[in-house]
């Protein structure tokens, strides 16, 4: 074979290349589509806050399924979020009551999820555990710890968070968000930077793609995949303060089901579950998908809350269906 | 050669539990030579570059690279003092770039983060330095399997390489693939690079190797100018000549070729082939014949072996049975055309240890019938207890777990299990290896009884004495190819097996 043959093949692959692109297009496709209908429908739905809103109502979720992008990317899972968000919230709540101040609470708060994802991510890789189990065991932990602190909801009464809670950024025409969205974004600015453009990032890209290479490549595979389930801890436990910052309480039961959500985002946002393949980016889209069938389930009126859970169903068959195909046709 | 060896293996030995893997080795490396390590499957080659490279530590010997003693505790370190290795499979990552699967763990950075321009910049310099023209920013997954191979190539000689160890590097290449990979090497050659050469393919050796070592058993054979080292002799040096030591059989006469393949074949294939496994062959066994594959080790007759089996799926060519076409696609279609097959493997894909001698015996019968239709227990006892008697499995208990058993009697409960499910072709993938001699003339005698009762055999030894005296018929494989079939006749001998092993025409 000759060079030029070489650089033919080569040119094929250029070709080929965007297929890597495809899921987060068809999401990004799919928002539209589902914006559009919601647009002919509704008249009220292309006021610019209800995107606002959908933010607004999902930023703790957003956070969260971040979080959940670098672990699957890796090829994890992790299925503690929903508790570790839950328990984050509790212990905010159960602090401030007590009189400690906001900022000692934040800090101590902002603590309890990475030591549990730092833990769990040590057990993953050391012990060679299903992530799958390991993070069930988290999620049941970090479930009873709620009910341990209290079997009932505990309100926030403290000027630090009902000020954020009740801050509104917007412009002249009354459209606005709420710090939780900003603080949302820097996430997402933050994981998109570090997944693009840091060796932990990449790392995390190429554990995803072949554990076994990255081992022999010489990539810190046992730091980066601690690392990852630390991050997904840190950003629940972002999202928990999040929540409580929403709910302006903590609640022993609250973000039950929350980690099949962000899987949901994540799957539905194009990345692929086996790992090595998908984007922050996508993952945005996907929540937005979501928060765009609660709206659009919310403006029907007649319809049902749980056809929000319908609808996620099928997408998400299809677009595992999706991954599936791209996945084939690469072979 | 006046110059320095850049790398030296001295003495080295290695014992696992039960194996002495590595008996005093010594081993040379010079710069800018191409070097083929040769020897058969256990031989010690890998556990020799695993020492070089520190995966293994040695139990005693030296490792000196460049004068200085070294000891590696792990290839990443082996790789930081020059010493790079590529494996067969390629140890990329197939959803990243070309460009980053080069640099990835030392990426150019910018305050922190990854410089993609300048990264992509390198990857297109480096692969340049190796006359490839490959777009850097494709997915690796994208490209064929030869580009990846460079790519692996590239990264190991990025950072200053002095020894480069390929490790099989060829063998899922086609032909043209393996003509650019050479063109690679020789020109890391050029540019002083020691490179260590592991392969199976002796052409590829004569093709490119300046000198040979040979390994043999753990031991050293001897290193050699490639020049000097006649292929007939590298095979001799390899397989060792150990083959005179088994009881003969009672020499009964064999019948005539003609006389077996006189009737319609029991089994035709016709340009079998899987790529990347072996190439296609035609081959035919009637009822009451043996067929021997003989070649050296990973000269593709197990892969023979599992096509007809259906254990690998060909993607080249058919198979016809009784003379109408057969579609042998899994191992359960093949058992249902009576097909049987003794992998070569037999502890790890033959026996379960912890059963009884019984219970292993009847595992391949009950399957065949389905578990919902136990065997009577006493016809258990029966069939058991006729085959124990007629294949001497000792000790003759049936209730005894089968690990207890010595190789060789386990090598007896695995082919009692298929004799008893009646097969017409029986396939037996190194029946002897490993077993007493005692057992293996039992076997051998097995083999003439079942053949002369009308059984066809595929017979695979590494042995040439033993697939002489079996087969009505031989056919020799090498670097994956069938090169001929022979029938065995007066004419034929080990030494001329031997030589059509060594250069591959059918003299």
């Amino acid at each position: 074979m000759t060079t030029t043959d070489l650089g033919n093949l080569a040119r094929i692959g250029r070709w080929r290349l965007p297929r890597r692109h495809v899921p987060v297009l068809a999401t990004f496709a799919l928002l539209l589509v589902m914006y559009g209908i919601g647009v002919s429908q509704y008249r009220a739905f292309s006021d610019i806050q209800v995107v606002f809103n959908a933010f607004i109502d999902n930023g703790f979720l957003l956070v969260v399924a971040v979080g959940m992008t670098f672990v699957i990317l890796t090829g994890g899972i992790d299925l503690s979020v929903g508790s570790v968000v839950a328990m984050t919230a509790m212990v905010s709540a159960s602090l401030l009551q007590n009189g400690l101040p906001a900022a000692l609470v934040l800090l101590i708060a902002l603590l309890i999820g990475p030591t549990l994802g730092f833990v769990m991510g040590c057990v993953i890789h050391y012990f060679e555990i299903q992530p799958f189990i390991v993070t069930l065991a988290g999620m049941f932990f970090a479930r009873g710890m709620c009910n341990w602190i209290s079997n009932s909801s505990i309100p926030i009464t403290d000027p630090f968070w009902t000020g954020v809670a009740q801050e509104r950024i917007g412009d002249p025409r009354g459209n606005f968000v709420s710090i939780s969205v900003l603080i949302a974004f820097a996430v997402v600015a933050v994981a998109a930077y570090a997944l693009a453009y840091t060796r932990l990032g990449r790392n995390v890209y190429a554990i995803g793609g072949n554990p076994q290479s990255a081992l022999l490549m010489g990539l810190p595979v046992a730091r980066t995949k601690i690392m990852v389930y630390t991050i997904s801890g840190l950003c629940s436990a972002i999202g928990g303060i999040l929540l409580s910052f929403y709910t302006l309480s903590g609640a022993p039961l609250i973000a039950v089901g929350m980690e099949l959500d962000a899987i949901a985002a994540v799957v539905i946002g194009g990345t692929l579950l086996t790992g090595g393949s998908g984007y922050v980016l996508g993952t945005v889209l996907g929540v937005l998908v979501l928060g765009v069938i609660q709206t659009l389930i919310t403006f029907d009126g007649t319809l049902n809350s749980w056809w929000t859970k319908i609808v996620i169903g099928g997408l998400l068959f299809a677009f595992i269906l999706l991954q599936r195909l791209i996945g084939i046709r690469k072979k | 050669m006046g110059r320095q060896p850049v790398l030296t293996m001295t003495t080295i030995s290695k014992t696992f539990p039960g194996v002495r893997a590595l008996d005093s080795v010594d081993f040379r490396l010079f710069p800018g030579e191409i070097h083929a390590l040769m020897g058969e499957n256990g031989a010690g080659k890998s556990t020799l570059i695993k020492v070089l490279t520190g995966v293994y530590t040695a139990d005693s010997g030296v490792v000196a690279l460049d004068g200085q003693q070294v000891s590696f505790t792990g290839p990443m370190q082996a790789r930081a003092a020059g010493v790079s290795t590529v494996y067969q499979e390629v140890n990329l990552c197939p959803n990243l770039s070309v460009a980053e699967n080069i640099f990835i763990g030392r990426e150019p950075r910018i305050l922190g983060a990854i410089n993609w321009r300048e990264l992509r910049r390198r990857a297109r310099a480096l692969l340049a330095r190796l006359e490839l023209d490959i777009d850097v920013t494709a997915a690796l997954g994208t490209c064929s399997l030869a580009v990846q191979q460079m790519v692996a190539i590239a990264r190991a000689i990025d950072i200053q390489a002095r020894v480069l160890i390929l490790d099989e590097p060829t063998s899922s290449l086609d032909s043209s693939e393996v003509a650019q990979l050479f063109r690679i090497m020789r020109q890391l050659q050029n540019e002083g690079i020691a490179i260590l050469f592991v392969t199976h393919f002796l052409d590829q050796v004569y093709e490119v190797a300046d000198r040979i070592t040979v390994l043999r058993n753990g031991r050293l054979v001897g290193e050699y100018p490639t020049a000097e080292l006649p292929q007939l002799a590298l095979v001799e040096k390899m397989i060792g000549k150990e083959l005179d030591a088994l009881e003969r059989l009672d020499e009964q006469p064999k019948r005539e070729l003609a006389a077996v393949e006189a009737s319609t074949p029991l089994l035709e294939a016709a340009e079998l082939g899987r790529k990347g496994s072996v190439a296609p062959f035609s081959m035919t066994i009637h009822a009451g014949e043996v067929v021997g594959l003989a070649g050296l080790l990973g000269s593709g007759r197990t892969e023979v072996a599992r096509l007809l089996f259906g254990a690998d799926r060909p993607d080249h060519g058919r198979i016809t049975m009784d003379g109408s076409p057969a579609a042998i696609r899994t191992p359960i279609a093949a058992i249902a055309r009576d097909i049987a097959f003794c992998s070569e493997n037999r502890r790890i894909e033959g026996l379960v240890g912890e059963l009884s001698v019984r219970e292993n015996i009847m595992l391949a019968m009950q399957a065949a019938r389905g578990w919902t239709r136990p065997i009577p227990r006493r016809r258990q006892d029966e069939l058991v207890r006729k085959y124990i008697d007629a294949l001497s499995i000792r000790p003759a208990d049936p209730e005894m777990p089968v690990r207890n058993l010595s190789g060789g009697n386990q090598q007896k409960v695995v082919l009692a299990r298929w004799l008893i499910t009646e097969p017409r072709l029986l396939i037996l993938d190194e029946p002897t290896r490993g077993i007493d001699i005692g057992a293996k003339a039992e076997i051998q005698r097995l083999v003439v009884e079942l053949s002369d009762g009308g059984m066809a055999v595929l017979f695979i030894s590494a042995e040439l004495e033993e697939v002489l005296r079996l087969s009505h018929k031989v056919a020799v494989m090498r670097d994956r190819r069938m090169v001929t079939q022979l029938a065995n006749d007066d004419t034929l001998d080990a030494d001329r097996v031997m030589a059509t092993i060594a250069s591959g025409a059918s003299s």
